[in-house]
């Protein structure tokens, strides 16, 4: 389904970025941190309207000629994206709003692990695979 | 002539003529000559009589102008009108088998018509029309374009005028859906770039379409701006130019062409297949010759650099400087090397920031490049040492390549080009190192690393947040290589915020195993200095941390460090961090992660070795000199030399204890009001090793409360610290608090000479003061004596004051009575003040010879009587029965009036008498009258005398009591056997 798949840290460096191995990796990289304006803005603008009652799902960020990305902003203030290829039109809101709750599901078994030091680059099993599940359909 | 007339005859044209007349025209109808002379013109011309119009060029130029502008504007409605009709006309006759090219014509010739008739919505229906024919056409290899092109205008119209109509929401449907017809319309694989040409151009149209219609107020947002369509231009752009990369080098000219892209071979062919196979091939090679030619660098820089604004605008720093990436790397392209660099240069902090590596890694690649071809030694050497660094993604095996090239750079020689560097730039690269190298510019490279990720990191820290002046200041440096290969430097050095230190924390050494840096593996340094002694009390802060790279004979590079490191990629909370990390002894316990610097430290004061001891016995008496013992006693190992004691109120309490509160040395004088509150820097000479000093202070508090006293000693003392002499200023304070109370309460009471209480006192009579002095101070007291001092009343007699070295301790009492009397004044006051109790009194502990204290007590006010007759008795202190007892009464007129008194003598059971029973006497003013009685006691023990009855005749009114002047009774002894009546009275 999805591209690539990314977490962002709160102070928006990458903690972890996969990308579909066929493609070119770097483009995907900055796809992300581009997308990251949009969210960046977004988040602004929750926040001045409803306050902490906010929609985690962030929706479309933007859609570019050959991608789509979307975005998912959790209360800590990490930030999920994923990107899917444009001319994946089955896809539904609903089905990314699924993965990103998925991504968020495991993100938070990766903080509870204790010999995870947040902050660092998330390095797990278990996350991998989770990731791999999202990426792997779209071949 | 007819020339023009007849060469725009199936134009289906209409003449007007315009006459400009000098002259203010007249009302219509009026002037005859002038309508004559028109329908002469109009007849000569063939014209009607409609088409004439006159310009009179007077004043009101302007509202004639309008006027014909008006008049032309309708001709051309209605020729605009016919025009349509006529095209649609046309259209009966067409069928779509065979002219569906004519369809797509005649809507837009209609919707063109209808744009210059200012009819813009039926315009734009007769675009979309045409729109939708022209993808109904068949379209093969060699129309392609053809149609494309034709699509992008009639798109381009369509668009425009949805902007016009304000629906731009319309205009990107319409957009989009044009792209996703033509995307995948590419044609003939040879001119591949010819689409993609296409595609940027359609992208960068629709973006300046977007731009102008939000230069005339339309809004656009951070996700839908003119910004997307400049850089799917710019994208489209970029494919072009890789697909006429691909294209094999030609040389073949074709000539013959009136314009780009015309085919006259291909002219008015109508079949799928090219009429001719080889002229096709030769224009398909005409056109790739041509693209060749095409700047295409700079026709992406100019289509990024448009979407950079655009971006900025609309709140996309990282979308802009994703594309001032690809700026850059367009300008490395272009071969632009300096431009490049500047661009790349500049976003490359925003990655950094960030902490996006893989992008930086990128990002520095391409800069490494640059500053390769531009033999710019100084980014060479950053671009390699941040590619080396922890935050580099690079491989392991183009690491070491980089670093082999590093140290070629070093020793100054050229390093190796770049892999994927072409062999003619590299070649052109290789001769600017040469020219670098013969020119002999600078060796000496100074790089301030907190901008960058170099590969070496480096932290310090001082050992401690403060030192005593006489310890020594340790200083540890951590040095850490991240590159795969160990390296070496030449020096570390750090300098310190008061330079005279510097030269205490250098390494240079020539062992070459200290300065190799392992990759990994931390080092450690450590400094030590010993402080001066003018830094007590600042702040000794490092401001930069140098490490010297390379040689002086090849090249040298200083990496500097502000402050006590940490470089671009070292969080912030890391470099505040309070907490202080352990101070490892050996290398192994090191966590490179968990070491926190620590720039500051402070140098204290050294810590005194004395003791001050405070002894005095509170609480303070108020006004009483109340003594501080203080005993300073030496613990220090050498002399300590000018001891000087401040002691007294410590500053900064509330002004009125400063002004109540007297401190000094000398406790046999009386302190006033120039005494002071502090005394400072009293010297007290120099003292040897375990010797005491003592001095006494005294102080005297005017009001009760807490105060507190400050004791400070301050001395100086010759030390040797790590080899070096230095002479150390020590001080050392010690604070008490010291209650003062009130020593003893005094109160005075008046009595009459009968010893009742009196409320008020008779002009010149006597009376009785009763003083009672109660002693609330925890310590015994001793009152040496008491004295009045007064102002309105004179003691009676010259008679002693009954205390005297009177010792009360806690609740006790001593009271005296003195008789006083107040003497006639001339003024009528009714109140008299009785004046001062002075008493004299010190501490019952305290030493003989300490001065005694005077507290003066202000006594009440006494209100006055003036009585205006006075009786008094003259009459021995006791009777005895049966023996004459001789009564004298003196009677006093005190006015200055003649007093007429009725005097009698009321009978008694206990005595007989003998004198006047009832007599009337006038006393003249100012005299006295006596009279005596002989009162004879008739029975035993305390007796009512025999009582006198006054009646005073002009006093009447007053009726006041005299009888308060006379004694009431009387002790009457029994009539005893011969005793000695002196033993009697004293008993």
């Amino acid at each position: 389904m999805a591209v690539c798949i990314a977490v962002i840290a709160k102070e928006n460096y990458p903690l972890y970025i996969r990308s579909v191995p066929t493609q070119n990796e770097l483009k995907f990289h900055y796809t992300v941190h581009t997308s990251l304006d949009v969210v960046e803005e977004k988040i602004s603008a929750v926040g001045k309207s409803l306050g902490d009652q906010r929609e985690l799902y962030l929706g479309l960020l933007y859609p570019t000629e050959d991608y789509k990305v979307y975005g998912y902003v959790t209360n800590s203030k990490v930030k999920f994206v994923i990107v899917v290829d444009s001319s994946n039109t089955s896809l539904r809101d609903n089905e990314i709003r699924s993965m990103f709750r998925k991504l968020h599901n495991s993100f938070t078994d990766v903080m509870c692990n204790p010999f995870h030091t947040p902050g660092n680059p998330i390095q797990s099993k278990a996350f991998d695979e989770v990731v791999s599940g999202m990426l792997a359909q779209s071949t | 002539s007819n020339k023009p007339l007849s060469s725009l005859q199936s134009r289906n044209t209409k003449v007007a003529v315009v006459l400009i007349q000098r002259k203010t025209p007249m009302p219509p109808g009026e002037d005859l000559v002038a309508s004559e002379r028109a329908a002469a013109i109009c007849h000569a011309c063939d014209l009607s009589g409609k088409s004439l119009f006159v310009l009179p060029h007077t004043d009101h130029l302007v509202g004639y102008i309008i006027r014909l502008e008006n008049a032309f504007y309708e001709h051309a409605q209605t020729y605009y009108y016919n025009e349509i009709r006529r095209v649609k006309s046309h259209k009966e006759f067409l069928n779509k088998t065979t002219h569906q090219l004519l369809f797509v014509r005649h809507q837009f010739k209609i919707a063109f018509f209808s744009e210059l008739k200012q009819d813009t919505q039926n315009a734009l229906k007769h675009y979309r029309t045409a729109y939708s024919l022209v993808h109904e056409l068949r379209a093969h290899e060699s129309n392609m374009l053809e149609i494309k092109t034709l699509a992008g205008f009639i798109n381009y119209k369509v668009c425009r005028l949805c902007f016009l109509h304000n629906t731009p929401l319309d205009a990107i449907s319409q957009f989009r859906k044009h792209i996703d017809l033509c995307k995948k319309k590419i044609g003939s694989a040879e001119l591949a770039f010819e689409h993609a040409a296409w595609m940027a151009k359609q992208f960068q149209s629709f973006g300046e379409l977007f731009d102008d219609a939000i230069k005339l107020g339309l809004a656009a947002i951070q996700t839908q701006n003119p910004g997307f369509y400049y850089q799917q231009a710019a994208y489209y752009s970029q494919e072009r130019k890789r697909l006429a990369l691909q294209l094999s080098q030609v040389n073949f000219i074709l000539g013959g062409l009136d314009y780009y892209g015309q085919r006259p071979w291909r002219q008015g062919h109508q079949s799928i297949d090219p009429p001719d196979q080889d002229k096709e091939k030769k224009g398909i090679l005409a056109l790739q010759i041509n693209e060749k030619d095409v700047p295409h660098s700079e026709l992406i820089i100019t289509l990024l650099s448009n979407a950079v604004a655009q971006f900025k605008k609309y709140k996309c720093p990282r979308m802009k400087s994703h594309l001032m990436v690809q700026m850059g790397e367009e300008y490395y392209h272009a071969q632009d090397y300096a431009k490049a660099l500047k661009l790349l240069d500049y976003v490359m902090c925003d990655y950094r920031a960030e902490r996006w590596c893989g992008i930086q890694t990128a990002i520095l690649t391409t800069a490494l490049h640059c500053a390769y071809l531009m033999a710019s030694v100084k980014d060479y050497i950053i671009f390699c040492m941040e590619l080396l660094g922890r935050a580099s993604t690079l491989k392991k095996e183009q690491k070491l390549r980089i670093e082999q090239n590093l140290i070629q750079v070093l020793k100054n020689k050229i390093p190796d080009a770049e892999p994927q560097c072409d062999q003619v730039s590299a070649q052109a690269g290789r001769s600017l190192w040469n020219e670098c190298m013969t020119s002999g510019g600078s060796n000496e490279f100074i790089i301030d690393v907190q901008d960058y990720i170099p590969f070496i990191q480096c932290k310090a820290k001082f050992r401690s947040p403060s030192f005593h002046v006489d310890e020594v200041i340790q200083l540890q440096v951590l040095v850490r290589a991240d590159c795969p290969n160990p390296v070496s430097f030449t020096k570390l050095a750090v300098t310190l915020s008061n330079q005279e230190y510097n030269k205490w924390c250098v390494l240079e050494t020539s062992s070459q195993e200290c300065k190799t840096l392992l990759p990994g593996k931390t080092k450690c340094y450590n400094f030590s200095f010993v402080a001066k002694t003018k830094d007590v009390g600042k702040k000794i802060e490092m401001t930069g941390i140098e490490v010297m790279l390379g040689s002086s004979s090849g090249r040298c590079v200083f990496l500097r460090w502000r402050g006590a490191g940490g470089d671009a990629a070292t969080t912030r909370e890391f470099l505040q961090s309070n907490k202080s990390s352990s101070w490892p002894d050996t290398e192994e316990d090191l966590d490179w992660e968990s070491m926190t610097i620590l720039q500051n430290t402070m140098i204290m004061s050294r810590v005194p070795k004395i003791s001050v001891q405070l002894s005095h016995q509170p609480p303070a008496l108020s006004n009483e000199m109340y003594c501080i013992h203080c005993t300073v006693q030496s613990l220090e190992e050498g002399v300590a030399k000018d001891v000087k004691l401040t002691a007294g109120l410590k500053p900064g309490q509330d002004a009125n204890l400063s002004q109540t509160t007297r401190v000094t040395l000398d406790n046999s004088k009386a302190c006033d009001d120039t005494t002071p509150s502090l005394l400072p820097d009293i010297l007290l000479g120099n003292l040897k090793p375990g010797k005491k000093l003592e001095k006494c202070v005294y102080v005297s508090s005017l009001t009760t409360g807490p105060r507190l006293f400050l004791f400070h000693i301050a001395y100086s003392i010759d030390l040797s610290v790590d080899g070096q002499q230095i002479l150390c200023k020590c001080q050392k304070d010690e604070m008490i608090t010291i209650e003062t109370l009130v020593p003893f309460e005094v109160s005075a009471n008046f009595l009459s000479t009968k010893f009742e209480p009196l409320e008020q006192v008779a002009v010149d009579l006597p009376f009785l003061m009763l003083t009672e002095i109660r002693s609330s101070s925890p310590w015994p007291l001793l009152l040496a004596s008491t004295s009045l001092q007064n102002i309105g009343i004179t003691n009676t007699q010259h008679h002693k004051y009954q205390i005297q070295d009177v010792i009360l301790r806690k609740d006790e009492c001593a009271s005296e009575c003195l008789c006083l009397r107040c003497p006639s004044l001339a003024d009528n006051n009714n109140d008299v003040a009785t004046g001062q109790y002075v008493i004299l009194w010190r501490r019952h502990s305290s030493s003989p010879d300490s001065p005694l204290i005077s507290t003066t007590v202000t006594l009440p006010h006494a209100s006055l009587e003036r009585v205006p007759l006075y009786i008094h008795a003259d009459i021995p202190p006791f009777g005895r029965v049966r023996e004459s007892l001789p009564v004298c009464f003196h009677i006093e007129n005190r006015t200055a009036l003649v007093q007429e008194v009725q005097i009698s003598v009321e009978p008694s059971e206990s005595f007989m008498f003998s004198g006047l029973k009832q007599v009337h006497i006038r006393i003249l003013p100012g005299s006295k009258q006596q009279m005596l009685y002989n009162y004879y006691p008739l029975i035993a023990g305390y007796q009512t005398l025999p009582q006198l009855s006054i009646s005073v005749d002009r006093c009447t009114t007053k009726a006041y009591n005299l009888r308060r002047f006379l004694p009431h009774r009387i002790f009457v002894k029994p009539q005893g056997k011969e005793v000695d009546n002196d033993s009697i009275a004293a008993a």
